[in-house]
């Protein structure tokens, strides 16, 4: 549609070889362009039903029980089809995570900022460098350099708060949104 | 010219022979159903709400002891009317059997938006023993699975009868409807004038019942039935417009043609 | 036909100095010479091809969502159609499609038989179009399986049960087919399969038939149903051509669309919303609108493997008509008694497919039965007959030419000169 030339040869004596007039070139412009709009509407719903689908986003929430949790004690629970590292931090690991020098950091970011009670420390257990689910949730983990997880894929270290110290790991551990409903169950999502 | 009366001919008979094929095909015996007024047919058809919602009470009153709707999730019923508060209300008066515990026994939590309504039985034998050796079917498509699928559901739901006609050998334990394919289901009639309390003030006679849980069926088979009317207008108006700039393309270019 | 043209773009002209694609497509798409006498009928060829593009594109992304098991296919597809973003949309589109491109391409074989677009030279390119319908009748069936719906279930167990029909192999080709002892998860796996690589199948073949079309001295018949004799018979198929087929499309669009938005199950069986049951036929199965016919000439013959013999040279006959119609002109404009038979098969193809519609028994048997004697006598006995009896119209002298009225003398050599290639 967008090539208005008239061809030459073939059945070329039927066509009267008028220059393009405004109103004719308009006409072809106008066709062309809500042509191209239709099909770049037609393309969207392709596109949008590859995103996540209405059951997948409604699953957003899930309740997690926390009273079987002694202190010392982690459990990972699936949420969104992730791992989330939920941890009942001992008084050692809270003072190591309150008393670092958030300055000298990678990613500086206070513990407080990162845990809504302190004994609790919700994260999403995927390190921040490719994806992979870090090691120091079971009794006998590697827990890296600094007390807390630590990623055998590439060496990522991580402390008593997530954050990462040491390894390719750009960020610390990412906290969810998560809300406590009383003070031993909490909603993720 | 003869090409041209071709051309229409063609088309025109093929369209014909669509329309007159496609035609529900009648049974070897024909019931004549009723036909009601749904203000969601039509291409500017939408779902009535009140009737829907209406409905929804009138399936959690008498329809749900036996069927549930398992595509038919609580986060549904938004697109009815309910808010997100009132929904998560409805869903929490369900128990819907989730995972098990760390002893292996079944964990039953309490509804939420992104659980469906369950099934009353817990599995398709349970149900046949519970209801003379039939199990009710899950509702959620119903309206779409049977011929002129709302009229049907009215109908089946109006047509008992308290005798069978003079000789009808009706089977023990089933009754006789009017619409029901061979007369007999286990389905004993369900709706009464006045059993279901109306919030909303109107009339609960049977055949208001009926129609509001017809409606609310239709919204249950098919979410996305107002989006795709309105989706289809606008589509609709996008290929008028298209066509006719194409036409109007068409006929410029080929006006220095002679043919 | 026209010299290559000369590419300004730099990048277009180091491309095709090394993969002439451009200058192909520009031969084909472009030059290509299209008899300027074609009307709308000859845009559904075109209409065809953009559908299928778009059976392949909803398919795949269909597909994505789709669960090809027993437990959870049904399931899955109305997940589609109420959690995936425009899901209802994309298979609306895919199942009311299927209609369409078998209507698209009714139309043009209808309009093939009537301009008889299957004489030589273009045997080849209509015995490929018959191998078009074949693997889209195949594409169809094995796709309606796949929703898993009581429809889906039983046309699976009575189409493929077709072959228990034959002798000491029937029985153990059914078994094959399914992979079991009943229609069951392997053999809706294997449909999901096939349903996936038959489009591609069919795409191969409409190359193969477009380039059995854009062969020079064969390409584009026409209304007249002669040859072009010269560039004043024709005009370029780009912008002429190009232009008509995708108005003819957008106005075919505008009834697709009628249909998804409007009336999306117009043309499903409410049955198929019914998941499948092994234990529970539907009192009355009947296949797609598109398959109606065959299904009538399938239940007219009383006996189980002649039915399927029959049903089977109903398509098979199609791949000789080149070779039964002996008539020397191709339009059905020039053939004055031919013309009525050709009207007579199409009502006699549409009288099958509404008996093909109606339960086997009382007056639609013997109809479907006459109907489908008659079907094959208009191929095997009128097609033949007919051609040699008839004397055709006084045919153009050209397609710029009018048509010569008044029975006067035919110039020196026009008789047979319309048939021979330009």
């Amino acid at each position: 549609m967008t090539d208005t030339t008239h061809p030459t040869g073939v059945g070329a004596d039927d066509h009267q070889e008028t220059g393009g007039t405004p109103r004719r070139d308009f006409l072809y412009l106008a066709t062309g362009a809500v042509g191209a709009l239709g099909v770049a509407g037609a393309a969207w719903p392709f596109i949008h039903s590859m995103n996540p689908a209405l059951d997948t986003l409604a699953l957003g929430t899930i309740q997690v029980d926390l009273s079987m949790l002694d202190v010392g004690q982690s459990i990972t629970v699936t949420w969104r089809g992730k791992p989330v590292f939920i941890r009942h931090r001992t008084e050692q690991e809270i003072e190591q995570a309150q008393t670092t020098d958030v300055a000298d950091l990678p990613d500086p970011q206070p513990d407080s900022e990162r845990v809504q009670r302190p004994e609790w420390l919700v994260m999403i257990g995927i390190c921040t460098h490719l994806g992979c689910v870090p090691k120091g949730q079971k009794a006998g983990d590697p827990t890296g350099d600094f007390g807390g997880w630590f990623c055998v894929c590439h060496g990522s270290h991580y402390d008593t708060s997530g954050r990462i110290r040491r390894g390719p790991a750009p960020r610390n551990l990412d906290v969810p949104a998560y809300a406590f409903l009383d003070d031993m169950t909490i909603q993720l999502g | 010219m003869m090409h041209k009366r071709a051309t229409t001919a063609i088309v025109v008979g093929l369209a014909a022979a669509v329309a007159a094929w496609s035609a529900p095909v009648s049974a070897a015996e024909q019931i004549e159903l009723p036909s009601y007024e749904w203000s969601h047919y039509g291409p500017f058809g939408t779902i009535d709400q009140a009737a829907a919602q209406r409905g929804f009470q009138v399936y959690q009153q008498v329809c749900q002891s036996c069927h549930g709707m398992e595509l038919f999730y609580f986060r549904n019923l938004a697109g009815i009317g309910f808010t997100e508060e009132q929904i998560e209300i409805v869903a929490s008066e369900y128990f819907i059997q989730d995972g098990y515990d760390d002893f292996g026994d079944p964990i039953e939590r309490e509804g939420r938006a992104s659980d469906s309504f369950p099934d009353p039985f817990p599995n398709d034998a349970a149900a046949a023993a519970a209801n003379g050796g039939v199990v009710p079917p899950d509702l959620s498509v119903m309206i779409k699975a049977r011929p002129s699928g709302e009229d049907y559901m009215t109908a089946l739901l109006m047509g008992y009868e308290d005798e069978p006609p003079e000789g009808f050998d009706l089977t023990l334990g089933k009754y006789y409807n009017k619409y029901f394919p061979g007369h007999q289901i286990s389905m004993p009639q369900m709706l009464y004038d006045d059993m279901v309390m109306y919030e909303d003030g109107t009339e609960s006679t049977a055949l208001q019942n009926a129609k509001d849980v017809t409606i609310f069926l239709a919204y249950t088979a098919e979410p996305h039935h107002d989006e795709r009317k309105q989706l289809g207008m606008r589509v609709m108006l996008f290929l008028i417009v298209f066509a006719g700039l194409m036409y109007a393309t068409k006929r410029q270019l080929w006006s220095a043609v002679k043919h | 036909m026209a010299s290559a043209p000369e590419w300004k773009n730099p990048v277009i002209r180091w491309v095709d100095r090394r993969l002439p694609i451009f200058t192909f497509m520009h031969h084909e798409y472009v030059d290509y010479p299209m008899p300027k006498n074609c009307t709308y009928l000859w845009a559904f060829g075109a209409i065809s091809m953009i559908i299928l593009m778009i059976m392949i594109a909803t398919g795949i992304f269909l597909a994505m969502h789709y669960v090809a098991h027993t437990d959870h296919a049904f399931n899955s597809v109305e997940r589609i159609m109420r959690d995936v973003n425009y899901g209802w949309l994309l298979r609306y589109v895919h199942a009311n499609g299927a209609s369409m491109f078998f209507i698209a391409v009714y139309i043009h074989t209808f309009r093939g038989l009537y301009y008889g677009s299957y004489k030589e030279p273009r045997e080849l390119l209509w015995m490929i179009g018959v191998a078009i319908l074949l693997v889209m009748i195949l594409t169809a069936f094995t796709g309606y399986v796949l929703p898993w719906g009581q429809m889906s279930f039983w046309a699976a167990t009575v189409i493929t049960s077709l072959f228990s029909a034959f002798p000491v192999v029937g029985d153990p080709i059914v078994t094959w087919l399914w992979g079991g002892f009943s229609v069951d998860q392997p053999t809706l796996n294997r449909f999901f399969a096939l349903h996936y690589l038959l489009p591609f199948v069919i795409l191969g073949l409409s190359v193969l038939h477009v380039a059995a079309l854009h062969v020079p001295g064969v390409g584009s018949n026409n209304p007249k149903g002669i040859a072009i004799q010269g560039p004043q018979d024709s005009v370029p198929f780009h912008p002429y051509a190009t232009i008509k087929d995708l108005y003819a499309f957008a106005v075919f669009l505008i009834i697709f669309a009628a249909f998804v938005f409007y009336a999306p199950n117009y043309l499903g069986h409410p049955d198929n919303y019914v998941p499948a049951d092994p234990l529970v036929t539907p009192p009355h199965i009947v296949p797609e609108w598109y398959f109606l016919p065959f299904y009538a000439i399938l239940r007219a013959i009383p006996d189980k493997l002649g039915g399927v013999l029959v049903m089977f040279a109903s398509i098979a006959v199609l791949f000789v008509i080149p070779w039964l119609d002996t008539s020397k002109v191709r339009s059905c404009t020039y053939r004055p008694i031919y013309k009525w038979f050709f009207w007579l098969f199409v009502a006699n193809t549409m009288l099958l497919g509404y008996v093909g519609a109606k339960p086997a028994e009382g007056i639609w048997v013997l109809l479907a039965q006459l109907g489908t004697a008659w079907y094959f006598i208009h191929f095997l006995v009128v097609m033949p007959v007919v051609g040699k009896l008839e004397k055709p119209s006084p045919l153009p002298t050209s397609i710029s030419e009018p048509v010569l009225h008044g029975g006067g003398p035919l110039p020196s050599g026009a008789a047979a000169g319309p048939m021979e290639k330009a």
